[in-house]
């Protein structure tokens, strides 16, 4: 979709919780740099941290693809991790499989997914249980100026 | 109402930020959920949270709030409060418990968002 303008393949370290959101702020800082308008801009960094956190939570290792196009911001959340047996109940508000310590980070309400979803033009989920999980999640940047 | 006046209702001592409080605050989004914090806040609000890890500065980076504000007294630990001084964002601490301060500024008249 459109011509592709940046592409960036950062990695995360699963139950990292001392850097979790870093790759997001990073991602914050080059959006911000390429002049992204504020909107658009908060949507993705929304979506790529809620991202990030549940990989941190639940997954082993992940990464993210972050492909800029003159149309969109294209974000891609590949993990090796536990998988989701049943996506529609993980996308339902509310329903959650926090551990105790996940809460007390301050995530784990069973909001992360749609959340995500919501700031999202695009968002398709795959996952295999005992795999992993991807998330791909398009935001587009003349939808939200 | 400017965040130097909402300091001295509740009563706040400034954690980091202290040149920054003449930022004005007219939305309040008030949680200890940081994906409530992300689903609601619309940026530039005030974030009143109980929960002090390195997360609740992260989160108001991401969702764009203008100042953080803890309640019940609780501090967070040094390298949070050089985190929020890293990206600009004011952060606050009151006695107050998270009711009671919800409950002034609306008096006031700030609103939360939804």
């Amino acid at each position: 979709m459109g011509g592709e303008l940046l592409r960036e393949n950062f990695q995360l370290q699963g139950r990292n919780f001392d850097k979790a959101g870093e790759i997001s702020s990073e991602i914050k800082v080059i959006l911000k740099e390429l002049g992204i308008a504020a909107a658009c801009l908060r949507r993705a960094v929304i979506v790529a941290f809620e991202a990030e956190m549940n990989v941190v939570m639940y997954a082993d290792r992940g990464t993210v693809t972050l492909v800029l196009t003159d149309k969109a911001i294209n974000l891609e959340v590949k993990d090796e991790g536990p998988g989701i047996p049943d996506i529609d109940l993980a996308m339902q508000e509310g329903y959650s499989t926090a551990s105790d310590e996940m809460r007390e980070m301050g995530f784990g309400f069973g909001m992360g997914l749609s959340n995500m979803k919501k700031n999202s033009d695009e968002f398709c989920i795959e996952s295999e249980v005992g795999k992993g999980t991807s998330v791909f999640a398009r935001i587009l940047l003349d939808s939200h100026a | 109402m400017m965040l130097a006046e909402i300091k001295d209702l509740l009563k706040c001592k400034v954690l980091a930020g202290e040149e920054d409080l003449s930022v004005d605050i007219s939305q309040v989004v008030a949680s200890d959920g940081m994906s409530e914090i992300l689903a609601f806040a619309k940026s530039k609000e005030l974030m009143i949270t109980g929960l002090t890890n390195i997360q609740s500065i992260r989160t108001a980076d991401i969702a764009g709030v203008s100042a953080v504000l803890y309640c019940r007294g609780k501090q967070p630990d040094k390298k949070v409060i050089e985190f929020a001084k890293q990206k600009r964002i004011p952060v606050l601490v009151t006695e107050m418990v998270m009711f009671d301060i919800c409950g002034i500024l609306y008096n006031k008249g700030l609103k939360g968002v939804s």
